[in-house]
């Protein structure tokens, strides 16, 4: 019922804001918004789950950093830590590319928020994870990726 | 049920560094409960908001893929030592916890 609620608000803000911004001839229609939507949080591949956030046509960077083990013996706790170095970051994604539902996290970022991010977050196998950066309506992304010897996820 | 949430909150320069520690089991709905097989309920935070002086700083959508007892940190830039830092959860159950901390 808050997830509902979330999104409702979410959308009604979102839509308003792209609205103004398309009216403005600022973005083209097609342009990524900040924060997923909590369908996206569902999304079963990374595909989707970009794709839930308006994420496609994120344009890969080296302003992101992703700091992660390079081997994690425990998935079920794995520190990930995402710093941009793109100005005017709005918000930062951390996806684990192979678990059951990919998008772990959403952190919208405002009133002077640096675009940094520390974390532990499940792994249910050795796979990329993938931090998507929202800046000044487009979208960024890099990968790092993290071996995991044991898996967090099910069982 | 919602135990007690912490909050550290240091000046680093000009930037505050803000380190929370949340106590929830965070399950992902996906787990089997090693003696019934059964599955075990999801249960995580699906939402967590930040503010500092009254100031919303971070929003954050979670779900069960983030770690047992999560930790989260970030760094604001702007306040002062003494400022207050308000952190909110809510999970998927309803169920939501609030804290805060002065910035040191």
């Amino acid at each position: 019922m808050n997830a509902l609620r979330r999104n409702v608000l979410k959308s009604a803000a979102g839509a308003g804001t792209v609205a103004v911004a398309v009216a403005a001839g600022l973005l083209k229609p097609t342009l990524a918004m900040a924060g997923a939507p909590r369908s996206a949080f569902e999304a079963k591949n990374v595909g989707d789950a970009l794709k839930g956030m308006g994420a496609t046509a994120a344009a890969d960077s080296k302003d992101i950093t992703i700091k992660a083990p390079d081997i994690a013996e425990n998935g079920a706790v794995v520190p990930v830590e995402v710093t941009s170095g793109i100005a005017g970051t709005t918000s930062i994604a951390i996806i684990a590319e192979k678990n059951a539902t990919p998008l772990v996290a959403d952190f919208d970022l405002m009133g002077g928020a640096q675009g940094f991010i520390s974390t532990r977050i499940k792994m249910g196998q050795t796979s990329l994870v993938r931090a998507v950066v929202s800046a000044g309506g487009k979208s960024y992304t890099a990968t790092k990726e993290v071996k995991v010897t044991i898996g967090g996820c099910g069982g | 049920m919602a135990e007690p949430m912490r909050i550290r909150a240091t000046m680093a320069g000009d930037v505050a560094d803000v380190k929370v520690l949340m106590n929830h089991a965070m399950e992902t709905g996906l787990r089997k409960d090693a003696k019934t097989g059964q599955l075990v309920p999801a249960h995580y935070i699906t939402e967590v908001t930040a503010s500092v002086n009254g100031t919303k700083v971070l929003d954050a959508g979670m779900s069960g893929g983030i770690s047992k007892n999560p930790y989260l940190g970030f760094k604001v830039k702007g306040p002062k030592a003494g400022d207050k830092v308000v952190v909110n959860w809510v999970d998927n159950k309803g169920d939501k916890n609030t804290a805060e901390a002065t910035i040191g």
